[in-house]
């Protein structure tokens, strides 16, 4: 036992000592090692060596600040992206030449974009927005960042881990950038990549050569996922600050917990899918086709496989996917509301019990993806039901926000406008997944504008609001600076009505019947009546791309210009990042690592605005959870 | 030189925000607590507005473009959908309305207030329950409600439904009748070729007499199978005003009953639109030709189903009698003779 440990031993709760003390014996043995074999060490040769940083660090805030930094990158070239799609649907005789500039005139003859182009950009936007920036940029970013902060670790559990994570995903970004440049183009499959479409070379130039290199690329991506997923489990369960049992961890750790153990159970699956496609595009085995005639090519050689083999495996991580995006997002909104509403998030307990009901139901509804794919109606109809059970757990999460908002006391931040924002479009996007979870609903609804207005509300747009709360929140945790806060309302106000104004007209469309993924609406008389709307959704597109632009801007300007940070907690949180010194170094706190005794959510707790979960509890004083 | 324009003003708009922002910022970090307080109070205030705009904004929308969703549903189970549909929004809308509602008004009434707390309500067990309760009824309505009329949509056929083969391919539909017999002969994939583009198998007598017409005919108020299939990737049979979306996959063949119920000239009146047809569309992703496989669809009184079906000669007689296809006839039996002794060769 070393003198901190008995130091410790002073404040000890008798409460769940036993395990508390096992997970703080582990980590105090973690902390005595890091200081005396290593601390002043790697400090040093840190401050050195600019390779071992910025580039291959192991330190866990800076490995957040890569993802970060990259998934905005990549959210720049997919949101861009969604700009040039919407212009051929919204003001399809403009010609727009730079594309001939950028990827070569055959994309674009005389400035006009292609069919093949469109569904490259529809397929590419699709794949980056979801797994680049919304999974690794988000729980990338927020998982690194927070979790050793939060639970009061020196670093994650295994840092070398973490740091291959990220470069599997810079990996994958970099196979997925090369293959817009390849003479066939990137995948044009659509972002679900069904075959035959994709297992089928010559059935489109999409399915060519960047088909194969969006498999390389998701397999890496995958990998990438996989190892920061296992670091953040072991991490959250091994390595808490003495006294923080999981009753006491803040909202934000639980979801990235659950986010983590969601990955670890369903991209594997997906790793699976990705490489049976792999044979059958390129060994001529038959594992998803069977009985095809190309026309001008004849009778493949494939019998005997089934198509919607892929899809079962690609929805059974899809679906769970859709909360890997969104939990962390709920995780972050929780935590800001709280501290800006200076109140504690309403029902604690039944926020945590809700994740973990919607992370289990996740692995139980993937074929609500399929209705019409003839899948057997009793097995829909299970799904039917399994679907509809999650608005139930989703119901309680948003009334415990709204409620969390009820008398409190709030102060507007940007981080505090993008999470009320963020409930809006959640309640908006999670109120039409109630009609397409119906499967005779979904018949008229599949594969329209409707169910592109439902997912990019309820999971794009939210989850991005998720992002930016987050970012505004702890940007002074990550360069002890703060954002400028003018433009972070006036990003906010943009985006916010811009997105609804993107997204609420194609439900209309969507009711209509209109199909997405068309490159034009013109052959058909009945989907042809929107060209107004179309238009005034492309201009709203534009517009809410340019507001991100302002948030780039911003951020970084403010790196490097923004207020400094003097005061350690400025939000007057709870929560034990905002303990560490205001340029945390490798190790996170100088001295020791800070004893929890409460909960993260006392605010205005017995007159007091907030008490910091490092303040013992007083004698008498009751809790409300943990 | 437009272009360029709107590049330069955007700039400029861009740096004015810059600075007004920079400003702002400078102002407020002088004013202090003051500062902050406004900011709560305005954004507050935003909130507010927000919402009641929102929400009227939303109705006042949803009303204008009443008209054109959901267009008139042609066949029987379209009622079913639709009348769903209208439920589910009534429900759900009611939801939407209180919860936007409250969110917009606590947002501007709890804005920061000087020396006040937050209230401090961490939890209440009964609220809990009466919102996991109260939403947990109303989904079940809608699950009862949805299931019935799922297993009524996709039931099976009665026996006197008319069968119809409809057939995607990159990039156009191919559809086929039952001749005069009143069967449709088999097919084989493996027959398919530049002519016999579904492989129908003329060894099969009742073949002979199918008849593949270049558009959709249907029977008012008659029940038909759509039996579906596809040549290449994944297809889905898009039949808007009949509420009929099914996938047509290589491999894996899929039906649709259905009966259609207004007449095309019927829903020329209904729409007033003098030019309208009925149509049919991909609604899977298929590859550069997707959003143009269209064909067109119209449904008959009785009689002019029947006069249509007189001008109709059988597939065969149009396009395989007379020709080399003719000859291929039966050379399905000797490709899986020839793969049954290959087989069976190195077997040994």
């Amino acid at each position: 036992m070393s003198e901190k440990d008995i130091h410790h031993g002073h404040h000890e709760h008798p409460k769940g000592a036993t395990i508390t003390d096992h997970v703080h014996y582990q980590d105090t043995e973690g902390v005595i090692r890091f200081e005396e074999d290593h601390g002043h060490h790697d400090a040093d040769r840190n401050k050195k060596n600019f390779i071992h940083t910025y580039i291959f660090s192991t330190d866990h805030k800076m490995i957040g600040k890569q993802f970060l930094i990259t998934g905005i990158f990549w959210a720049l070239i997919g949101g861009g992206l969604s700009n040039i799609f919407r212009m051929q649907l919204g003001f399809p005789d403009v010609p727009l030449h730079f594309i001939g500039a950028i990827f070569g005139d055959k994309w674009a003859p005389n400035g006009v974009m292609t069919p093949d182009f469109y569904n490259m950009l529809i397929t590419m936007h699709g794949t980056i927005l979801v797994f680049f920036v919304l999974t690794a940029g988000l729980s990338g970013t927020f998982a690194n960042l927070l979790i050793p902060l939060q639970i009061g670790a020196r670093d994650m559990a295994s840092p070398v881990l973490n740091m291959l994570s990220y470069w599997f995903f810079f990996l994958a970004g970099l196979v997925m950038f090369i293959s817009f440049f390849v003479p066939s183009g990137a995948a044009g499959v659509s972002w679900v990549f069904y075959p035959p479409l994709s297992a089928i070379r010559e059935s489109s130039v999409g399915s060519e050569t960047g088909a194969d290199l969006w498999l390389v690329s998701m397999s890496f991506f995958i990998v990438s996922s996989l190892l920061g997923g296992l670091n953040y489990i072991t991490t959250i369960l091994n390595l808490r600050a003495k006294g923080m049992s999981m009753a006491k961890l803040p909202l934000t750790i639980w979801a990235l917990l659950i986010t983590a153990i969601l990955g670890l159970l369903s991209f594997p699956v997906l790793l699976g899918a990705a490489i049976l496609l792999m044979f059958d595009r390129s060994m001529g085995t038959s594992f998803y086709l069977d009985k095809i005639y190309m026309s001008g090519i004849g009778a493949m050689p494939h019998e005997g496989g089934n198509p919607i083999l892929y899809q079962h495996l690609f929805w059974f991580l899809g679906h769970p996917e859709v909360y890997i995006v969104i939990l962390p997002a709920f995780g972050i909104v929780s935590e800001v509301l709280a501290v800006n509403s200076r109140k504690p998030i309403f029902g604690y307990r039944a926020m945590v019990l809700s994740m973990l009901a919607i992370a289990a139901l996740a692995f139980f509804v993937w074929a609500h993806h399929m209705f019409v794919t003839g899948l057997n109606p009793f097995v829909g109809s299970v799904f039917v039901f399994l679907t509809l059970l999650i608005a139930i757990p989703s119901a309680i999460k948003v009334f415990n926000w709204i409620t969390t908002m009820w008398r409190a006391n709030i102060r507007y931040t940007p981080a505090m406008m993008f999470s009320v924002g963020f409930v809006s479009l959640f309640i908006s996007g999670g109120l039409t997944g109630i009609f397409l979870g119906n499967s005779a609903i979904d018949i008229q609804l599949h594969d329209t504008y409707f169910i592109v207005a439902h997912f990019h509300i309820v999971m794009g747009v939210a989850a991005f609001f998720g992002m930016f709360a987050g970012v505004y929140h702890w940007f002074p945790k990550m360069f002890g600076r703060f954002m400028n806060r003018t433009m972070g309302f006036i990003h906010f106000w943009i985006t916010f009505v811009g997105s609804y104004c993107i997204f609420w007209p194609m439900h209309y469309q969507g009711m209509a019947g209109v199909p997405r993924r068309y490159y034009s609406h013109g052959a058909f008389e009945s989907f042809n009546k929107f060209g107004g709307l179309s238009e005034f959704i492309t201009i709203a597109a534009i517009v809410v791309f340019l507001a991100q632009l302002l948030f780039v801007f911003n951020y970084l300007y403010s790196m490097y210009r923004g207020k400094k940070m003097t005061d350690l907690n400025p939000w007057k949180a709870n929560t034990i990042e905002w303990t560490t010194p205001i340029n945390p170094g490798h190790g996170n706190w100088d001295g020791p690592i800070p004893t929890v005794h409460r909960g993260p959510y006392d605010y205005g707790k017995d007159g007091e605005d907030f008490i910091p979960q490092t303040v013992p509890m007083r004698p008498g004083e009751t809790t409300h959870h943990g | 030189m437009t272009t360029y324009l709107v590049i330069a003003a955007l700039l400029l708009i861009g740096m004015l925000v810059v600075q007004i922002s920079k400003a702002n910022e400078y102002i407020n970090t002088l004013r202090g607590d003051d500062a902050e307080l406004d900011t709560d109070k305005i954004n507050g205030v935003l909130w507010y507005i927000f919402t009641v705009v929102f929400l009227v904004g939303i109705v006042w929308s949803t009303y204008h473009y009443l008209p054109l969703f959901l267009p008139v549903s042609a066949s029987e189970h379209g009622h079913w959908i639709d009348s769903m549909f209208n439920i589910t929004l009534i429900l759900t809308g009611i939801v939407f309305v209180l919860t936007q509602g409250a969110l917009g008004w606590f947002a501007w009434k709890y804005h920061g207030k000087k020396g006040k707390l937050g209230f401090y309500y961490p939890e209440n067990n009964k609220l809990e329950m009466i919102w996991t309760i109260v939403p947990a009824i109303a989904l079940t309505i809608l699950v009862v409600v949805g299931l019935y009329y799922w297993f009524r949509i996709t039931g099976p056929a009665s026996d006197n439904a008319k069968v119809v083969e409809i057939t995607g391919k990159q990039f156009n539909w191919l559809v086929r009748y039952e001749g005069p017999d009143g069967k449709l002969g088999t097919n084989n994939w493996k027959l398919i070729d530049e002519t016999n583009s579904v492989g129908i198998d003329f060894t099969d007598k009742t073949g002979l007499d199918d008849i593949m017409p270049s558009d959709l005919h249907f029977e008012v108020n008659k029940e038909y199978l759509i039996k579906i299939g596809a040549r290449d990737v994944i297809h889905n049979v898009g039949l808007n005003h009949f509420r009929i979306k099914m996938d047509a996959m290589p491999g894996l063949p899929t039906h649709f009953k259905f009966t259609p119920t207004i007449t095309t000239d019927e829903m020329k009146k209904i729409t007033g639109n003098p030019a309208f047809d009925y149509e049919m569309n991909c609604d899977y992703l298929c590859g550069k030709g997707h959003s143009a496989m269209k064909m067109m669809v119209y449904v008959d009184t009785k009689e002019q189903h029947a006069a249509w079906l007189k001008t109709q000669k059988s597939f065969f007689e149009l396009a395989i009698k007379g020709t080399d296809e003719e000859k291929k006839i039966g050379s399905l039996a000797k490709l899986e003779d020839a793969e049954k002794k290959k087989s069976e060769h190195s077997n040994h």
